[in-house]
């Protein structure tokens, strides 16, 4: 019987448009990606403790670590994004605050990711030591 | 809103469950380990940052990236560093125990306060072993 009825429909009347559940969804599959791939992170950060600038770029240039670097940090973004944009949500009452507040949030997260994922990938896939 | 009618008595509002407001709730175990698990995963927020900061400065040359290591190798940057690490063993099996519960088990009181009570223990353990493990391979040098 619900088929029957618009997403407008749907959220004017009783109940969601059915995308409610996404974030929480989205948090939770994130957070098991997150729990193996934060442990290999305190791993490799054990490892890369005493490399100096050209230990730290072969390292990097090992297939397995730059593809595990770039997920924890592309993962690791997505989750704190949906994460702070609970806590905005929770404390935060004026609409307009609250808006900019959500935006600044994606924008931040966004820019950390494409900064970090690129970073990796440029080091990753530059010939040698320069 | 309109004024309701005269003669009629305003419409009840139903007993709901409030949310926990600190203030009116005594402090106890469950309640401090759920709000540290938030505390943490801002200060992870933080610790991301860093993390991308961190490929940046690689990405950039050697002066950046030693200019990056002199920065978290500095007592501040130690303490940070500890201060993530804690987080982050804290967050991560606060969040296996957030997950166990969203498959509808460990809400029994007793379950609860031990688990919580294992979450802290964990990340203090888990913490101090890897600075051990730090200090030893020289990473505290």
């Amino acid at each position: 019987m619900s088929g029957y009825r618009t997403a407008l429909g749907r959220v004017r009347g009783l109940g969601s448009a059915k995308h409610g559940v996404g974030g929480f969804i989205a948090q939770r599959v994130s957070a098991a990606a997150l729990v193996l791939l934060t442990l290999w992170g305190v791993y490799a950060a054990l490892n890369l403790t005493r490399a100096n600038y050209a230990t730290a770029v072969i390292w990097m240039h090992a297939p397995l670590n730059a593809i595990l670097m770039a997920l924890l940090i592309a993962v690791g973004v997505f989750h704190m994004r949906i994460g702070l944009a609970e806590v905005i949500l929770d404390y935060i009452e004026r609409p307009t605050t609250k808006a900019a507040l959500l935006t600044l949030n994606l924008f931040v997260a966004w820019l950390a990711g494409a900064v970090g994922v690129f970073s990796v990938l440029k080091v990753a896939l530059s010939s040698g030591v320069y | 809103m309109s004024e309701a009618p005269a003669g009629q008595s305003p419409p009840k509002l139903a007993e709901r469950p409030m949310s926990p407001y600190v203030s009116v709730w005594r402090w106890h175990l469950t309640m401090a380990v759920s709000i540290m698990h938030r505390v943490t995963g801002v200060a992870l927020y933080g610790a991301a940052l860093i993390l991308a900061g961190w490929a940046l400065a690689l990405a950039a040359g050697p002066d950046a990236y030693d200019r990056f290591r002199l920065i978290v190798g500095s007592p501040l940057g130690k303490l940070a560093l500890i201060g993530i690490t804690f987080s982050l063993f804290y967050h991560l099996a606060n969040g296996v125990r957030h997950l166990v519960w969203d498959f509808g088990s460990g809400f029994q009181l007793k379950t609860a306060d031990l688990t919580a009570a294992a979450v802290v223990a964990f990340a203090a353990l888990a913490t101090l072993g890897v600075w051990i493990v730090a200090g030893a391979t020289g990473g505290l040098a």
